[in-house]
């Protein structure tokens, strides 16, 4: 962690990417930030900035965000080149100036990876997170068919770790990280979490076959266990959720070598 | 005037829903795949409502304003979710729920409904955890369970501190197999600007795509809104920054009405105000105070750190009033009680505007590890804000907005006064009276959408004939995409001085100061005045740089903000009017000597429902009585 400011007050100059569409060439633009208390997030400090430039005829700069409390995988900022900025475990919008100092200069740039194209200045399109959960990311349960929820004890140690992987909040820090865009600690969370739990037994191959299939079509490069992705997750998930599904995806795959199976079947009333 | 028919079943209260199930119309199989639905929304509500009506066959469409359906505000909810499984054996019941349900209300909600709720929490357990939920755990396997405020038994399902993401995503997991399916056609990015009606009844939405600026128009059978609720008319609160009224404004323009607006809930335990820079509060969630004792010095302009400050001379002071529930007191309860001691001057930190929340003697009892394995997400979420420690010393909380009892009318099918417009979870008014107890949103948005909805839409489209929706090329689907149009020209051509986001702070400052945890009469029509000025304002001179055909998130934020301005004023005409305290809904006027809620049932045991006159004309309070069959208003009693 930076050292936090003494200051009552301080100034920065922000170096972000403006880029005014998907198609446009974007390029880094300098904005000072003044009289900042280190009390404020990351994106009231960019409110704030906003607000001026508002002010000044300047179009503000497009961020994603909402929930700001590091929970909802909006907000996506690389700030001074790290995926959600200089802390461990948090996101973009978790971020207070006070790790910052006057003086700073701040460089904010979008979450860069192939899958991921520019919308606007920070703003990506994550839409390929979506389609990887939509090729089998599920358990198949329809409303008013299940079971008393007791009937299926499950140990306290598996349900434990299925939700450290559940707490993944989708925010592509991960593939923002790696060097080759690879989603794998993404997807492996997934994976890992409805693989762990025994309601996730019946559809364990087909799950991690589709969405591993899926991943590879939407563009993530490979993963070569560099492991930069678990250090900017904003939810420390464990690389050993990884290597848990890349043995599911050998066994599935080896099953399914036996008897093959329709990998994307949503089932239901299509 | 709107005719409001609650249609709630005849019967023993305990089988009106299953009697009405058995009753209502169904659609057969086969011409289930004729309808078209449109979901608007798809946090809790809308993504069970989704997934569920497309797995019965329904032809369904689901628009959000997010990036992603997993990004619905349900995402943040920490606490847990209440369910009368009874699995602690501690005297739980579905009457036990239904009744802790009705009374922390404050009797302002139907019977009918509660009870139903009451009936379906235990499906939605099951149904989650089917669905994979990791739901905390005893070491024996079986489910873990935690108490919330206003109940005396332990009914509270949680995962760790990130109960609605857990449901949300199980949801979403469930939204998502229906998307793959091709069951569901889904948009995202795509806001809902106005609801188009036709011949009386709700046939379409129009939506404006928030990258590309496209606007579209869409024809359906029958519309469903489950747009969360409208707590940011207040600016600060703990609602993520994108919660907003306008598709149940638009809807209300269009002539459903509007219940209770007033009814807004202060969450006793937030993080206190840093700055005006603030964009919002965060919530230290309820379930702290399982273990948290809450307290503030006894002496006004008491600065000592809490440390220093000797146990004799602190003031546990919901110990000391509620007895019997402690610091799990009812929510509208404990906010007040913080207010009173702040405005007594025994406030602490540096604004004045906080009370302790202190742990150390949980620490003593449990041991630090047992406390971060309960709550070390909170404590860490803490620390990032306020850089302190609460294993160190107490944490300092207040009192913030958190969520909207209000909303639209709707009958027992969840159907508004809008034949065709269906409105599911925070969006709707149904089940919380005028106080929502702790845990029981996350189990109405998804009662509404997996057990409700299902069967009840059924009743409405057996009566429309299949094939039978308008064409969007309808002149009512015109003239409401000009109206949308409309209003983006106008924003876009004003040019004015001030962002939009100075008008929300001002409202937002009027509604706290006038329409917030206390009111007056005064204060009350003191804003009444106060808000048409700024509207005027906003009118006159907002700025919304930027066009109208890319992403453009001034402009987003005007047509929210000037809906915002809209509702702040009915919320507060519906305050004014309501001559009586209840729930979150507290007069000053009207208290009892020891500053409880004084509630008139005989001139307010009803819901008030606004019905939309025009723009600038005052709008008509309808009022639906409340029938208590089977149980008695009685003086709410937490001491
Ligand atoms: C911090 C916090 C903690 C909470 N903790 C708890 C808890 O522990 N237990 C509990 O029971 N409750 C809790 N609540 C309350 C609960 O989370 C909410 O009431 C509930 O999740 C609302 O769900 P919903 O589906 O109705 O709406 P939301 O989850 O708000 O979803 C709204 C959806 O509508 C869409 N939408 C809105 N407007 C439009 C539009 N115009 N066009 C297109 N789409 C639109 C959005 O994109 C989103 O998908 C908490 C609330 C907060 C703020
Ligand atoms: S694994 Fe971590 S970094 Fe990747 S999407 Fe999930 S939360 Fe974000
Ligand atoms: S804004 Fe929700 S995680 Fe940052």
């Amino acid at each position: 962690m930076v050292a936090a400011s003494t200051l009552k007050t301080f100034s920065v100059t922000l170096r972000v990417w403006r880029q005014a569409g998907p198609a446009a060439t974007g390029a880094f633009v300098d904005y000072p930030a003044k009289d900042i208390s280190p009390d404020m997030s990351f994106l009231e400090m960019l409110d704030v900035v906003n607000d001026e430039l508002t002010a000044k005829g300047i179009e503000p700069i497009a961020f994603a965000h909402d929930c700001r409390e590091g929970i909802c995988g909006t907000c996506s900022c690389t700030i001074n080149g790290k995926p959600h900025g200089p802390g461990k475990g948090i996101a973009t919008c978790q971020t207070y100036m006070r790790s910052f100092n006057d003086g700073d200069t701040i460089v904010v740039e979008p979450f860069r990876a192939r899958a991921f194209p520019v919308v606007k200045d920070l703003v990506t399109d994550r839409a390929a997170f979506d389609k990887i959960q939509q090729s089998g990311g599920f358990i198949t349960a329809r409303a008013g068919s299940a079971p008393d929820a007791n009937a299926l004890p499950i140990p306290k140690g598996d349900a434990d770790l299925a939700m450290d992987a559940a707490q993944c909040i989708g925010c592509g820090a991960c593939v923002a990280a790696c060097k080759n865009a690879s989603a794998m600690l993404f997807v492996s969370a997934k994976v890992g979490h409805l693989g762990l739990l025994p309601q996730g037994q019946a559809e364990r191959d087909r799950r991690v076959l589709a969405m591993v299939n899926t991943m590879d079509t939407l563009g993530f490069g490979s993963c070569t266990n560099q492991y930069e992705c678990s250090a900017a997750c904003p939810k420390l998930i464990s690389h050993d959720f990884i290597a848990r599904m890349n043995r599911d995806y050998l066994t599935a795959s080896l099953r399914s070598a036996f008897k093959p199976a329709p990998a994307n079947t949503g089932g239901g009333a299509a | 005037m709107a005719t409001l028919d609650s249609k709630i079943p005849s019967g023993p209260l305990a089988e009106k829903w299953r009697k009405h199930k058995t009753e209502i119309k169904l659609v057969n199989p086969a011409n289930k795949r004729k309808y078209e639905v449109i979901v608007v929304g798809a946090g809790l509500a809308g993504s069970s409502a989704a997934s569920s009506l497309a797995d019965l066959g329904y032809k369904v469409k689901c628009f959000v304003f997010h990036d992603s359906p997993r990004r619905a505000h349900s995402i943040a909810a920490q606490g847990g979710i209440n369910a009368a499984k009874n699995y602690q054996n501690d005297g739980d019941s579905v009457h036990r729920l239904f009744y802790d349900t009705l009374k922390g209300g404050d009797y302002r909600a139907r019977e009918a409904n509660v009870h139903r709720l009451a009936e379906v929490s235990v499906n939605i357990i099951d149904q989650c955890v089917a669905q994979g939920v990791p739901f905390a755990r005893e070491y024996g396997g079986l489910l873990a369970n935690r108490s919330f405020g206003g109940a005396q038994v332990s009914r509270t399902f949680y995962a760790r501190g990130q109960t609605g993401q857990q449901l949300l995503l199980g949801a979403y997991s469930a939204l998502s197999r229906m998307v793959g399916a091709g069951a569901v056609d889904l948009h995202t990015n795509s806001e809902m600007l106005d609801l188009v009606v036709v011949g009386g009844q709700a046939k379409g939405v129009i939506i404006r795509n928030l990258v590309t600026g496209e606007i579209t128009r869409h024809s359906a059978d029958a519309v469903i809104l489950a747009t969360g609720g409208y707590g940011n008319v207040f600016n600060l609160s703990t609602y993520a920054r994108g919660s907003n009224a306008t598709a149940i404004w638009r809807a209300y323009k269009r002539g459903a009405c509007m219940a209770n607006p007033c009814y807004t809930q202060i969450h006793p335990t937030c993080i206190p105000v840093s700055g005006d820079y603030q964009s919002k509060l965060t919530l230290m969630s309820e379930s702290l105070r399982n273990d948290g004792r809450i307290w503030a010095p006894k002496k006004a302009g008491d600065t000592r750190a809490p440390a220093a400050i000797p146990e004799s001379e602190r003031d546990y002071y919901l110990e000391r009033l509620y007895p019997s529930f402690g610091n799990l007191a009812p929510r509208d309860i404990a906010s007040r009680a913080a207010k009173r001691v702040c405005d007594e001057g025994r406030g602490v930190g540096s604004t004045g505007l906080g009370v302790y929340l202190d742990f150390a003697d949980a620490i003593k009892r449990l041991g630090e590890p047992a406390v971060r394995e309960r709550y070390g997400n909170l404590f860490d979420i803490y620390h990032e804000i306020t850089a302190e420690s609460a294993y160190k010393a107490p944490m300092r909380i207040y009192p913030a907005v958190h969520y909207t009892m209000g909303g639209l009318w709707v009958d027992y099918n969840l159907m508004s006064n809008i034949p065709g417009l269906f409105v599911l979870g925070e969006a709707n008014f149904s089940d919380h009276g005028a106080n929502r107890l702790g845990a029981s949103a996350l189990m109405q948005g998804l009662a509404d959408g997996y057990f409700v909805i299902p069967y009840t839409i059924g009743d409405y489209l057996a009566g429309q004939k299949p094939g039978s929706r308008p064409a969007a090329e309808a002149p009512e689907f015109q003239q409401a995409e000009a109206n949308v149009r409309g209003q983006t020209t106008r924003f876009l051509a004003t040019k004015g001085k001030q962002p939009v986001s100075h008008f929300h702070k001002k409202l937002g400052k009027i509604m706290w100061d006038r329409c917030g945890m206390a009111r007056t009469k005064a204060g009350l029509e003191a804003a009444l005045q106060e808000i048409p000025a700024l509207r005027e304002e906003f009118n006159a001179s907002v700025n919304v740089p930027g066009s109208a055909d890319t992403l453009n998130q001034s402009l987003e934020q005007a047509g929210r903000v000037a809906d915002f301005l809209d509702l702040g004023e009915l919320m507060c005409r519906d305050a004014l009017t309501r001559e009586e305290s209840c729930g979150g809904h507290f007069r000053e006027e009207h208290q009892y000597p020891d500053g409880e809620c004084k509630r008139d049932d005989e001139k307010f045991g009803h819901v008030a429902a606004w019905e939309y006159q025009g723009e600038g004309k005052t709008p008509v309070r309808n009022t639906e009585a409340l029938n208590y069959e089977f149980t008695k208003m009685s003086v709410r009693n937490y001491k």
